[in-house]
């Protein structure tokens, strides 16, 4: 046995090949939801939906910058739980998690689809941000830096929390009333906090001054993919 | 049998001397309260409030850990214990928010202020509700303890978040908050000594009543599981209450 040993190289536990065979799930999600784009239009009319409820329902009225703010992560949450549950569910609806099972490791699958998350959170809080910025008068940005940082962690944060809680109910039975439900409690020191940090940099408050509250994002960020990498393996392995 | 007759004496004594004791400017008789400025009248319902908010975090912690062992070891009796732990936590998270409010309705003037302390308690209850749904949507017992445990896991990370951003967001009233100029009775005692004693009584005594409560539900629990496995029958076991 000893003899052959060098030879029985386990190539899947290869850091580059783990990277590349995620990419590769990436690539697989990527085309498959461009030729469906059901996400992408799903998404997309839910942006346009829930902010031009929110434009009705202040018509002429002036609202404050707080409130601004605050509407601006209530449309971001509710979009993320309208869309990025697909991620998982999709793979249990075709049937195709047994044979993602057999061909890969969990955390190779966990962040194929963590990075198919990220880049569709990135898509829509972007395109949210500047309807923000053209419909709102109150959403005047004034420490542009402090915002643009608010939004990438806030963007990743919640982007592994969905992706954990969207693997859950994946398993559940792909409940989909049960998706916001289970996230909010997980999101909310991050949306808390994100929307404290929008205020800053609408008021052009110093980095110095932020400093705890993006310390509190970073933490956040970190903790929730630690634990998320590490619980994963229990809820996919069946 | 002894010490449940000795926790009933205990509860009610806790019960009627915390409800029936006077509250005096200088208290001299044993069974006299002192008058504390700020809490007045209302210092009674600390017997009731501080217990069950102190049961709560008691539950949420003892949840978390049978959850984790469940996930190490796989038998089913350990999540049997996190599930009875968890249910019981709910019941106290919601005898805490009651009870908080209704102190709140009488010291700081309204039912609900969104205080650091209200906030998380708030978060807390959301976080046994997502349980509770999350539980109830799967069928299969082993999927159903794997899955929850995962959450409530995930929750139990978060919750240091709420310590510490809190106190940033909102101002605090609660006593022991960061900018708490008037320190309440939960940091430095202003109680006198027969006043802490029977809030360390109260204290003790809603707590062996919680373990006490915890090991009948999950026993009950563990029991209606295995006599459904040998009737064969495909219910949906441990779900209801």
């Amino acid at each position: 046995m000893d003899k052959n040993k060098h030879i029985n190289i386990d190539f899947s536990q290869s850091k580059f090949f783990m990277i590349s065979k995620s990419f590769a799930l990436f690539k697989k999600d990527f085309s498959s939801e461009l030729r469906t784009r059901y996400a992408i239009n799903s998404l997309a009319m839910f942006i346009i939906v829930a902010i031009s409820v929110i434009l009705f329902s202040i018509g002429n009225e002036k609202i404050t910058e707080s409130l601004t703010g605050g509407l601006f992560w209530v449309v971001i949450f509710f979009t993320a739980m309208s869309g990025l549950a697909r991620a998982f569910v999709s793979e249990e609806e075709r049937g195709t998690s047994l044979t993602l099972q057999l061909i890969s490791a969990p955390s190779t699958v966990f962040t194929g689809k963590l990075m198919f998350n990220v880049i569709l959170v990135f898509c829509m809080n972007t395109v949210i941000a500047l309807l923000y910025s053209a419909l709102f008068e109150e959403f005047v940005i004034r420490n542009f830096t402090l915002f643009l940082l608010t939004f990438i962690l806030g963007n990743f944060g919640l982007a592994i929390s969905s992706t954990i809680i969207a693997a859950i109910i994946a398993k559940a039975g792909a409940k989909g009333t049960l998706y916001p439900v289970l996230s909010f409690p997980i999101l909310l020191p991050l949306i808390l906090t994100s929307v404290q940090l929008t205020l800053f940099s609408f008021d052009g408050t110093s980095f110095e001054e932020a400093k705890f509250e993006l310390a509190i994002v970073v933490g956040y960020d970190v903790i929730m993919l630690t634990a998320s990498y590490m619980l994963f393996d229990f809820i996919w392995k069946d | 049998m002894i010490w449940k007759i000795f926790l009933f004496l205990l509860l009610a004594f806790v019960s009627i001397a915390g409800i029936i004791f006077p509250i005096v400017e200088k208290p001299e008789a044993w069974y006299e309260f002192p008058f504390i400025p700020g809490l007045e009248e209302n210092a009674k319902i600390i017997f009731f409030h501080v217990p069950t908010a102190w049961l709560t975090v008691i539950a949420f912690l003892m949840s978390t850990i049978f959850s984790f062992r469940y996930l190490r070891k796989k038998n089913l009796d350990e999540d049997a214990k996190a599930y009875s732990a968890a249910q019981l936590g709910m019941i106290f998270c919601i005898l805490a928010t009651v009870t908080g409010a209704i102190w709140a309705k009488f010291a700081w003037g309204s039912f609900w202020s969104w205080d650091p302390r209200q906030t998380s308690i708030f978060a807390l209850l959301l976080i046994y509700g997502a349980l509770f749904a999350l539980r109830s949507s799967i069928e299969s017992e082993e999927k159903r303890a794997t899955l929850s445990s995962v959450y409530s896991l995930i929750a139990f990370v978060t919750v240091p978040f709420f310590i510490f951003i809190m106190p940033r967001i909102m101002k605090g009233l609660h006593p022991g908050s960061a900018d708490d100029t008037n320190a309440g009775p939960v940091v430095d005692f202003k109680m006198n000594s027969n006043m802490q004693l029977i809030f360390f009584l109260s204290l003790i005594g809603f707590t062996i009543l919680y373990f006490w409560m915890w090991k009948v539900g999950y026993k009950s629990i563990i029991y209606r599981d295995k006599l459904n496995n040998q009737l064969l029958i495909p219910t949906k076991s441990g779900q209801g209450g």
